[in-house]
């Protein structure tokens, strides 16, 4: 069974969003995205420093099944990416929730994520996705 | 609910991903594709492909028949047991399936595809019409698959003495009964193995006892990347009745002199202008089928088949195309990245082998 993290904010389009401590945003996609879409073998990431729109396309997650865009939660200045995933982009399927975040994001206006999904009403999209 | 398989049930236990393929509830993985295509290059690899249709043909004129209704010239077969791969063409010349025949004591067995299995059932009934020749489907028995480079061992391993001498005999491309089962060295992946038909009894056994010595159950997604880097077409993908055998890096298979077989004399007025050739791209991304592919700034095809090697780490392709040239791209997401053209197989024996892509005789 896929996981579903309460601390976590969600897009229905499969991503996650934590607010860090200093007021950040990380990105990654959720336990259920990773399992459907299998094994991700390349991850494109938005660039440094790029501008990014609540969203709108920010990247896009390429596993064995097919390619994904990844939208972005909030707008904002992308802080920093996870080169760890150029490498070995199957750290996705291993550690969706963290060692798999995807990027970074220092947002304009924090209030956005109050329009996310929690994590129960996202874990029925799931379920009706499934079904 | 689609058709299942005898191993259904076994699927669930090892923690399949069931989709549906064709009208059949198959496996597409058991956790990691990626994992189990690698099984099958360094071990071994277990595939259920029972949704495969096996068709027995006997009768006086079974030669005559499938000399008619195959482009491969099936007089090749001389050895008891010797299989021949190729493709069933429409009056068109183009490509209703490819399949695999091989000649047994009784006439031959043939092997198509799952997605066409009516229509051929239909084009080859009606083609036997008024010949010395039955046709027969052996829906009754199923498939498994054993590749890789310990495929043999590990399959020799486990079963009875009878079949241990039988698998011992064969050569490569080469099959026999040993008393129900048919046990061939033949597969769909460039790694040495073999494809067993089997009652569904025996298959479920078979299929424990192999997994018991530690080969990998593996599903049809790693199937296709196994296939696609062995540089092997997959019907409705690469090749399908819009193009001819010739645009579909098939032209070995096709046999001419002194033949007179369904869709000749369409091949011999046009053999068509396009040539399935293979790409492999060395910058990050994936490959995937319908991409547009590029000669210099001319949109001259698009890909049929795509996807990440795990064998050779990078995007490989089939792309259908009407040009070749010393420049190709491919177009993703509306950004063009180089593609180096080459021919293939991509892979074989674990080893990476494709070449720079050269013009063919036959082309």
């Amino acid at each position: 069974m896929a996981e579903f993290p309460d601390n976590l904010h969600y897009l229905d389009s499969h991503e996650w969003a934590r607010v860090e401590d200093d007021g950040t945003v990380t990105v990654g996609i959720s336990d259920h995205a990773q399992e459907s879409l299998g094994d991700v073998v390349f991850v494109e990431m938005p660039e440094l420093n790029s501008e990014v729109s609540a969203k709108n396309e920010a990247g896009v997650v390429e596993s064995v099944k097919a390619a994904s865009d990844i939208y972005a939660p909030v707008s904002g200045t992308v802080s920093a990416v996870n080169e760890q995933l150029e490498e070995a982009p199957e750290i996705v399927n291993d550690s969706p929730y963290d060692d798999g975040w995807f990027f970074n994001i220092t947002p304009s206006n924090l209030d956005e994520i109050s329009s996310l999904l929690t994590a129960s009403e996202y874990q029925k999209v799931c379920e009706e996705e499934d079904h | 609910m689609g058709h299942r398989t005898p191993l259904y049930a076994l699927h669930q236990d090892a923690g399949a991903k069931l989709v549906d393929f064709a009208g059949w509830d198959m496996p597409l993985n058991y956790g990691s594709q990626i994992e189990e295509h690698h099984a099958v290059r360094r071990n071994a690899g277990v595939f259920d492909v029972s949704h495969m249709t096996i068709i027995e043909i006997s009768g006086r004129e079974s030669q005559a028949f499938l000399d008619k209704v195959l482009a491969n010239d099936i007089s090749r077969l001389k050895e008891s047991g010797k299989a021949l791969y190729s493709a069933m063409l429409d009056s068109q010349g183009h490509v209703m399936d490819d399949l695999i025949v091989y000649l047994v004591p009784t006439g031959y067995l043939m092997v198509v595809n799952c997605a066409t299995r009516e229509k051929d059932l239909n084009w080859l009934q009606q083609h036997s019409e008024g010949m010395d020749c039955v046709l027969v489907e052996r829906d009754d028995l199923a498939i498994l698959a054993i590749q890789g480079p310990d495929a043999i061992d590990r399959v020799t391993e486990v079963v009875e003495a009878d079949c241990q001498l039988v698998i011992g005999s064969l050569k490569v491309f080469q099959g026999a009964w040993c008393e129900d089962w048919f046990i061939a060295r033949t597969g769909y992946t460039g790694e040495e193995g073999l494809e067993i038909m089997l009652p569904g009894d025996a298959a479920k056994e078979l299929w424990q006892r192999l997994l018991s010595v530690d080969v990998k159950p593996v599903g049809l997604g790693a199937r296709d990347t196994l296939r696609l880097e062995a540089g092997m077409n997959l019907y409705g993908n690469d090749m399908d009745e819009t193009v001819s055998p010739y645009e579909s890096n098939m032209a070995t298979t096709v046999v001419v002199e002194g033949r007179d077989f369904i869709g000749l004399e369409a091949l011999r007025e046009t053999k068509g202008n396009r040539k399935l050739v293979g790409l492999v791209m060395n910058e990050k991304g994936v490959l995937r089928a319908h991409y547009p592919v590029f000669c210099d700034d001319r949109e001259v095809g698009e890909i049929t088949s795509g996807a990440h090697s795990p064998t050779l780490g990078r995007s490989i392709a089939l792309a259908r195309v009407d040009t070749v040239c010393g420049n190709f791209g491919v177009e993703i997401r509306g950004k063009r990245f180089p593609v180096e053209l080459v021919r293939p197989p991509f892979v074989r024996n674990g080893k990476q082998v494709y070449r720079a892509w050269k013009k063919n005789k036959q082309e």
